[in-house]
């Protein structure tokens, strides 16, 4: 096996799935605002909420199409990359997958052409019906891929099957109802809401700043702050730890974010600063803030969360009940599923812990054969790198707690305070439209890199999930990819703050119609000026 | 769950290798013609006007239509794992050659006429075109190799090794097979745009699609001739357990004898190739007579025959090895388990109506010719 290709396959992976990000938590929210907006307009007729939902919608086209060209790379890749996995467990997690495209991407993309194409061909209610279901699609869609990434973290509803050689599916149910992937869920799409609020604010902030597009900017800052609001609570309630007691890895990952290496006590406290050392396995210049870590991880006062080199111990008891299961599947093989019955009831006894025997493969073709100290240096892999987990977890809280004070501060002033904005607060709000990415990417780095050494927790370790293929081969599509991807970002870059700067495009025919029609009626009301406060 | 026991394995697995030339076929007829208008785009519009009539006909539907491939792509990663695992990999720098295209597509699509620039808009223009072309070159040529047998082994842990170059793939009989793809595909996007445009684009659609038309036909009836004489196909070895589980080594398959066996053995599989002959002829005549809906509908049934009888032919074969036909992938011995296979059914027959109706709902709004003043009119909102 050839260390480097996994390196590079995981490499490629992180770089295409990052990238990928960098599209979906808009798309995702900025879909619902703009049903949102659209729904406004079909309910009270004025032009200006037609407008906002063009204009949001150009920008979320532009977002979606590369959304949805880099997502076939993540569909492709894991058969490319990835093909032991896809072969092991394909069953399952194949699944998921397939459903998204049945359930969700078809919906989203075959009615996204209609969003933009059917202005003109469809009834004011009917198009708006189309709106929503661009919405729908693109929220279900995040459904049953994290459903799929849920899996990964916490397999659940599978069983290995010695004849197939993989695992295969015993409840579908389990498998969608899995706990981590409905907190994956909830956690995932409530940032996304963040994300397209955040950016709605940023853009509309610009806006206010330049004296241009007035009316659409305060509405638009009406829409994000509450939504925005009330989203970016949920991310930090609803926060995707919940998850973390599930798993053996799942532990392991809590552990490692926290740099916790011995068992704490319950509640455990909260490290808001220190340096974690994975050679000594201490941190240094710890700053504990007490009780928070067992609140946040456990949800209770009284449950422990376990240390690093206890779950380290755990992990060898389950490589040592591995080998036995790996044994008896020897067996198997070499009598085509012809075995004893007590060799079936020793595999069934420890097939569970078949996937830690794998860990042994990086030292050993046969696990069998493995040396104590290869075991035990098996049992240390399970540990993550503590220190890019422990600091992507700390920039990620805070940077949520960073949007909750923005977009509450926004809430309150445009419900509150008549829409009137200190320019420190637009430039504020402009300059933090990337944070939102940076949290986000920060979350996927806790997730997926606290995962590892495994593909699927305690199932496959990833250095086996790779495809056999040359250092050459996997080189050669990185640099595609990194070429082929900066073109595009700058591409889609420059298009974004094109159609940012031309701002919105009014039609001067419908809102003038619109105008002598109502005038009459709503300067009569109270005698005042129409439209004079924009913020109605 | 017992639910599943409903249907048995070996007819899950014959239900789902349907499906699965059911979403191939579903692929090509629909994002098909949108790889066929790619592949044309710099032919067909001489104008920038034109071209962007030729890109709005399939504007709103791309979108839509590329899900049959992504779908396809889920549903042989759902229900057969292996055939993924093996080919996606083996094939690995064919694959990033259609992800590339199929990443320029979408983007050429939606970002070509939001610069009103001479240069930006012709690099799109070409990126259109690959985005349609390799696709469909790749896709046949693909084919062609999977006829021959594919260079792969299993270990004993059902590893896949894959002992093949990139360069290895571009055979003699593969690029047949690729050109018939490419010229089947040019002209089904010829006959949709001499349904959907008018004028100059759809006149000159309708010569070049009459033209690819014949090649398609003519290569097709060589590659037929070729696979009869010159390739040998693959058998099953001795009693094999349809049901049994999904592992190549508990089954035997070797090489030998000509794929064209099965014509003897199943002979109604001939109104496969008959099919297509008939379409794709049928399509080309209706293009020299400037008929509309009735040759996009020949052309659609043209590659329905073409796709379905390479999938007859090879029956039970899904991905031969040339190297240790032994590993051979088949529908006996890849699929996936008895409980995925039938939950993923379930899901299919709830949501591919809902998908077919949907579809249809928003072609039937979309009814109608895109015409320059259209696209002049709307130069705003229009690709």
């Amino acid at each position: 096996m050839d260390i480097s290709v996994v390196d590079l396959s995981r490499f490629q992976f992180a770089m295409t799935a990052m990238y990928h990000f960098l599209f979906v938590p808009l798309t995702i929210w900025l879909s619902i605002i703009v049903a949102t907006m659209e729904t406004v307009y079909v309910m009270t007729g004025r032009p200006i909420w037609k407008q906002m939902t063009k204009f949001w919608g150009s920008l979320f086209g532009i977002n979606f199409v590369l959304g949805v060209a880099t997502g076939i790379t993540m569909e492709f890749q894991f058969g490319m990359n990835w093909s032991y996995y896809s072969h092991y467990v394909g069953d399952i997690f194949g699944a998921p997958l397939a459903i998204e495209g049945l359930m969700a991407f078809f919906l989203e993309a075959t009615f996204v052409g209609l969003f933009f194409f059917g202005w003109d061909k469809l009834s004011m209610r009917g198009h708006l019906a189309v709106t929503w279901l661009v919405a729908i699609g693109s929220n279900m869609s995040a459904l049953w891929i994290l459903i799929a990434n849920g899996w990964m973290q916490h397999p659940v509803g599978a069983a290995f099957n010695p004849m197939t050689m993989r695992m295969e599916m015993t409840s579908f149910w389990d498998v969608v109802f899995n706990e981590v992937a409905q907190a994956k869920f909830v956690h995932t799409v409530s940032a996304g809401y963040v994300t397209a609020s955040m950016f709605v604010l940023g853009v509309s902030a610009w806006y206010l700043l330049k004296g241009r597009h007035i009316e659409l900017a305060r509405r638009s800052i009406a829409v994000a702050a509450a939504f925005g609001l009330a989203s970016s609570l949920s991310v930090v309630v609803l926060g995707d730890e919940s998850g973390y007691s599930a798993g053996l890895n799942q532990k392991m990952k809590l552990a490692a974010i926290e740099a916790m290496w011995e068992t704490e006590p319950a509640p455990a406290p909260f490290t808001a600063f220190g340096l974690p050392d994975q050679e000594t396995r201490t941190t240094k210049w710890a700053v504990h803030i007490p009780y928070v870590m067992g609140l946040i991880g456990t949800r209770s006062l009284d449950t422990e969360i376990p240390g690093i080199n206890d779950l380290v111990n755990e992990a060898e008891v389950k490589i040592r009940s591995g080998l036995v299961a790996y044994d008896a599947l020897m067996e198997y093989r070499a009598t085509k599923g012809n075995v004893p019955e007590a060799v079936k009831q020793t595999f069934e006894a420890h097939s569970e812990d078949l996937g830690y025997a794998f860990l042994l493969k990086k030292y050993v073709d046969d696990p069998r054969t493995a040396t104590p100290a290869q075991i035990e240096a098996a049992a240390n892999d399970t540990v993550p790198t503590v220190w890019p987990l422990f600091w992507g977890f700390r920039i990620m809280v805070g940077l949520g707690f960073l949007f909750i004070f923005t977009l509450g501060y926004f809430f309150y002033r445009a419900s509150f305070r008549g829409m009137k904005f200190p320019r420190g607060a637009l430039k504020f709000a402009v300059l933090v439209i990337p944070a939102p990415w940076i949290a986000a990417e920060m979350g996927w780095l806790v997730a997926e890199f606290g995962r590892q050494p495994w593909t699927v927790d305690g199932v496959l370790p990833t250095a086996l999930s790779v495809s056999q293929l040359s250092v050459t081969q996997v080189l050669l599509t990185i640099t595609g990819f990194a070429v082929f991807y900066t073109v595009l970002f700058i591409v889609e870059m420059g298009l974004m703050l094109k159609y940012i700067r031309k701002g919105p495009y009014m039609d001067v025919d419908e809102t003038e119609r619109w105008t002598a029609r109502h005038v009459h009626r709503l300067s009569t009301h109270d005698g005042a000026v129409p439209f004079a406060n924009p913020a109605e | 769950m017992i639910l599943h026991d409903l249907l048995s394995l070996d007819l899950l697995r014959v239900i789902w290798w349907v499906l699965l030339g059911v979403l191939l076929i579903g692929f090509a007829l629909t994002d098909g013609f949108d790889l066929g208008v790619g592949t044309l785009l710099p032919f067909v519009g001489k104008t920038d006007l034109e071209r962007r009539v030729a890109i709005n006909t399939v504007g709103p539907v791309w979108e839509g239509n590329q899900v049959w491939f992504i779908l396809g792509g889920g549903a042989i990663f759902a229900a057969w794992p292996p055939l993924y695992a093996v080919s996606f990999s083996g094939f690995y720098l064919a694959m990033f050659l259609v992800l590339a295209a199929l990443i320029l597509r979408p983007v050429g699509f939606k970002y070509r006429s939001k610069r009103d620039d001479a240069t930006w808009r012709a690099t799109w223009d070409w990126a259109l075109f690959l985005g349609g072309a390799v696709p469909a070159l790749i896709f046949g040529v693909a084919v062609g190799n999977v006829l021959q047998g594919v260079p792969f082994r299993f270990n004993d842990d059902l590893m896949s090794f894959y002992e093949g170059s990139f360069f290895g793939l571009l055979n003699p009989f593969a690029l047949l097979a690729g050109g018939v793809s490419l010229a089947m595909l040019t002209t089904h996007g010829a006959a949709w745009l001499s349904l959907k445009a008018e004028g100059p684009v759809a006149a000159r659609a309708r010569a070049i699609g009459s033209v690819t038309g014949l090649v398609a036909i003519l290569g097709y009836a060589l590659a037929g001739l070729w696979l009869a004489r010159g390739i040998e196909g693959y058998h099953l070895v001795g009693a094999v357990a349809v049901d049994g589980p999904s592992n190549p080594f508990l089954t035997e398959a070797a090489r030998g004898g000509s794929w064209m066996a099965a014509y003897a053995e199943r002979p109604w599989i001939a109104v496969a190739p008959v099919l297509g002959f008939l379409g794709m002829a049928l399509a080309v005549i209706g293009l020299r007579r400037g008929a509309e809906v009735s040759t996009l509908l020949w052309s659609k049934l043209g590659i329905l025959g073409v796709i379905s009888s390479v999938g007859l032919t090879m029956f039970p074969f899904l991905l031969p090895s040339i190297t240790d036909p032994k590993s051979s992938l088949t529908v006996w011995n890849a699929s996936s388990s008895h409980m995925t296979l039938f939950i993923m059914l379930v899901a299919t027959v709830i949501f591919m109506p809902l998908i077919l109706l949907y579809t249809a709902w928003v072609y039937r709004v979309l009814w109608g010719k895109v015409t320059e003043a259209d696209v002049a009119e709307q130069s705003q909102s229009l690709y």
